[in-house]
């Protein structure tokens, strides 16, 4: 008992202080990649071709879709003039699949949920979480939201067990064959007003098993999404920017 | 005469026609004296020849001699099942079945494993299945009858954020007779999509069979691909491998050590074990980018280097680990209310786990010498020995246990390697694969025994990807575990095994 205590005393306070003050990531974190054009060399293609997801289009400037990035680093590895580049920047999330082509040095937006659902969710927002064909990745990291560096309940916003007590499914995976009937009855079981999240490459855009045998091409396909949160797997901190953008905890532009 | 079996080194790649071709006797014959004899059913699987016909391989591991070896027979539509004389064939069997509608004659249970359709085009084996959406759940289960027995249905879609299976209990009160385990909601076609996809996904299709064995499975990938393009990777390479697959071991066995914590109640064991599990993540993500270590390991080496200033923050972090990873054990160890939930819990005996060939933790702690770090070395293991911790009650509390040992013996590998970090290219270019060739490659993942064999066909193109995760062999060894159990304690057993959705499902 004393030993737990002693151990407790000794651990203090492990919560990040996010957001408010800058959290910082390693320098080979890979965020928000940003792309200079201007440096690509006549009718290059280099980029392209060496992405495995076929996330980018190099047709004079470059395109690149954070819905099917992995955030490999093939494309930075096979650009001649280094026109591409990842940041540390963590805010990745967007609430239109529109927002999430990236052009140049541009951060994806999340508009933030209109004043009546706000009122409804701002402060209380139960989210039931539906693995359909994910690899586990997502799932470690939306656990982690759990853990006391993250300590995703101090914003009100919990993991439940029963879609019925929820106000939002969060989906990971490309959604395979088998999950397809299970995901849908667990979305029609949320009572509405309800939201949709899409958590990862698969769930946006099916990831790195993208037109494969036996899955969709994400949640998409399926249900209207509210949020898209890129990554492979995201950051915690990805997911936990995006939610808090969409609920209005953090305005635009913030960190 | 018959011929010999051919013997193989761990990770090798040999001309496909020098593995031997038995006649279905003479094939079973040998597999089950090899087992009985001690070996292991690594890998059991067919490959489509002629758009027609299957070819069975068995790949038998011997670890007291470190060498493994591959035989094979051909199948029309079936062949008399090893499953009643060998259960470690079960699972393997249901999966050709399934795969290339051949009919394993007289199993005992044959049911589809992932629900899909079978690669040859013919019928499938199941008739009374509704093609157009086969539901896993919607096949019969094994039913315990008796007025007094009631069934609980779990799943696919569980209470945590965890990944999607169906677990049915045949039970009397809180007694558990019967656990079958239903998976195959996650099956997203990676053995297809490796054989004859786009070459430049195979890398990140590799690292997303399990996304919590990451380095395992994409050092399997890395290992079988060379062996195949016959490349040799620098010693610095192969050290930094080392460390990547032991920091991604460290990470799940705390992460695991928190989970158990969680699952008896004991809340500070979770919220330390918790913050700690990140900060192993933290530092793979200092050397690779990436929490999870993806896109660090590519056929050739590795991309990225631990040196300078990086190198000395990573000592100084990891002796911090070690302290407060002695810390957090004996904290968990040392209460008697954990030890009351965890002693004598989804009790396995050594039997068992040798018949059904448990692989890795959950192996060694029912008192089973296995450890592919130790059986048969590759890279870095080949000079550095971790030595193999096995326990002998086979219960939650052994699992737990060895977890942390694991993790204590990883630490003292990385501070060892952190000092000694040998020279080299951290990658050199990998040649063309050699055509008509099959090669394997084993890895100890953080659950056990990864397994990955190519084949190759003419031209030098993948004909067949065949990969084994080790929760293939360790889901029976769960459903066993709570036989005669309380129901209440599933969860806990569950968590001491944490076994992969995803890396079985494939």
């Amino acid at each position: 008992m004393l030993n737990i205590i002693a151990t407790r005393i000794e651990q203090g306070c492990r919560t990040l202080a996010f957001p408010g003050a800058e959290a910082k990531l390693p320098e080979r974190f890979r965020g928000r990649p940003t792309i200079d054009s201007k440096q690509c060399p006549a009718n290059c293609q280099q980029c392209a071709e060496a992405c495995p997801t076929q996330a980018i289009q190099a047709n004079g400037t470059v395109q690149l879709d954070l819905g099917r990035c992995l955030f490999c680093q093939e494309c930075v590895m096979a650009c001649p003039e280094q026109a591409i580049t990842y940041t540390a920047d963590f805010r990745l999330a967007a609430t239109t699949r529109k927002s999430l082509i990236l052009r140049s040095d541009e951060i994806p937006k999340v508009l933030a949920l209109e004043e009546k659902t706000r009122r409804l969710f701002g402060r209380s927002l139960k989210l039931r979480e539906v693995c359909a064909g994910s690899c586990n990745g997502c799932e470690m990291e939306l656990q982690a939201l759990n853990n006391v560096v993250f300590d995703l309940g101090r914003f009100g916003i919990q993991f439940v067990a029963s879609p019925r007590h929820a106000d939002g499914l969060i989906v990971t995976g490309p959604v395979t064959e088998n999950m397809r009937t299970a995901l849908l009855k667990t979305y029609e079981a949320v009572p509405s007003p309800k939201l949709v999240i899409a958590v990862g490459a698969c769930a946006i855009s099916g990831g790195p098993f993208r037109d494969g045998p036996e899955v969709y091409n994400g949640a998409e396909q399926f249900l209207p999404v509210d949020l898209y949160i890129p990554g492979c797997p995201p950051h915690p901190l990805t997911i936990l920017d995006g939610m808090l953008r969409l609920l209005g905890r953090i305005e635009n532009g913030t960190r | 005469m018959i011929p010999a079996p051919l013997s193989l080194k761990n990770p090798q790649a040999v001309d496909e026609a020098a593995v031997p071709v038995l006649p279905i006797p003479a094939f079973r014959d040998a597999v089950l004296l090899a087992v009985k004899e001690g070996a292991r059913l690594s890998a059991f699987f067919g490959r489509l020849i002629n758009g027609k016909q299957v070819k069975v391989y068995a790949l038998l591991a011997h670890d007291e001699t470190g060498e493994c070896a591959a035989i094979g027979t051909m199948v029309q539509d079936s062949y008399p099942s090893l499953t009643p004389e060998c259960p470690q064939a079960h699972w393997f069997e249901r999966e050709l079945a399934e795969q290339f509608a051949i009919k394993p004659a007289g199993h005992p249970w044959l049911k589809p494993l992932r629900h899909h359709r079978n690669y040859r085009g013919a019928s499938d084996l199941w008739p009374g299945q509704d093609a157009a959406s086969p539901i896993p759940g919607s096949y019969p289960f094994f039913h315990v009858k008796g007025s007094e027995i009631h069934e609980v249905a779990v799943g696919p879609v569980h209470a945590g954020i965890i990944e999607p299976g169906h677990f049915r209990f045949q039970c009397h009160g809180e007694r558990v007779l019967h656990l079958e385990i239903q998976l195959g909601y996650q099956h997203r076609g990676i053995e297809r999509m490796l054989a004859g996809g786009l070459s430049q996904r195979m890398s990140v299709l590799a690292e997303s069979i399990a996304g919590d064995t990451v380095i395992g499975h994409a050092l399997a990938f890395c290992e079988v691909m060379e062996s195949l393009g016959g490349c040799q990777i620098s010693p610095r390479a192969q050290a930094l491998r080392g460390i990547a697959l032991e920091l991604e071991r460290l990470a799940n066995h705390v992460g695991d050590l928190g989970a158990l914590g969680t699952d008896v109640g004991f809340l500070p064991a979770a919220a330390y074990f918790g913050r700690l599990r990140g900060e192993c993540l933290n530092l793979l993500m200092e050397l690779t980018g990436s929490r999870y270590g993806r896109s660090f390991l590519r056929a050739g080496g590795v991309l990225h280097d631990l040196s300078g200033v990086l190198l000395v923050d990573f000592e100084k972090r990891m002796k911090r680990a070690q302290k407060e990873l002695r810390t957090f054990a004996r904290m968990l160890f040392d209460t008697p209310s954990v030890i009351d939930r965890f002693e004598g819990t989804g009790m396995l005996t050594e039997q068992v786990s040798e018949e059904l060939g448990l692989v890795g933790p959950a192996a060694r702690a029912c008192g089973s010498h296995r450890d592919i770090r130790h059986d048969h070395p590759s890279g870095i293991y080949q000079f550095a020995h971790l030595p193999m911790m096995t326990a002998d009650t086979g219960d939650v509390h052994a699992r737990a246990l060895i977890r942390w040992l694991e993790a204590e013996r990883s630490l003292e590998f990385l501070l060892e390697q952190l000092t000694s970090l040998p020279e080299g290219e951290l990658r050199v270019p990998c040649p063309q694969m050699k055509a008509d060739s099959v090669a394997f490659s084993m890895v100890e993942g953080w659950r056990g025994e990864i397994v990955h064999v190519v084949m190759t066909d003419a031209k030098g193109g993948i004909a067949r990807y065949k990969i084994v995760d080790p929760s293939f062999h360790n889901w029976m060894g769960l459903a066993m575990a709570l036989r005669n159990g309380e129901i209440s304690d599933f969860p806990l057993c569950n968590k001491s095994f944490n076994l992969s959705y995803a890396g079985h499902d494939l």
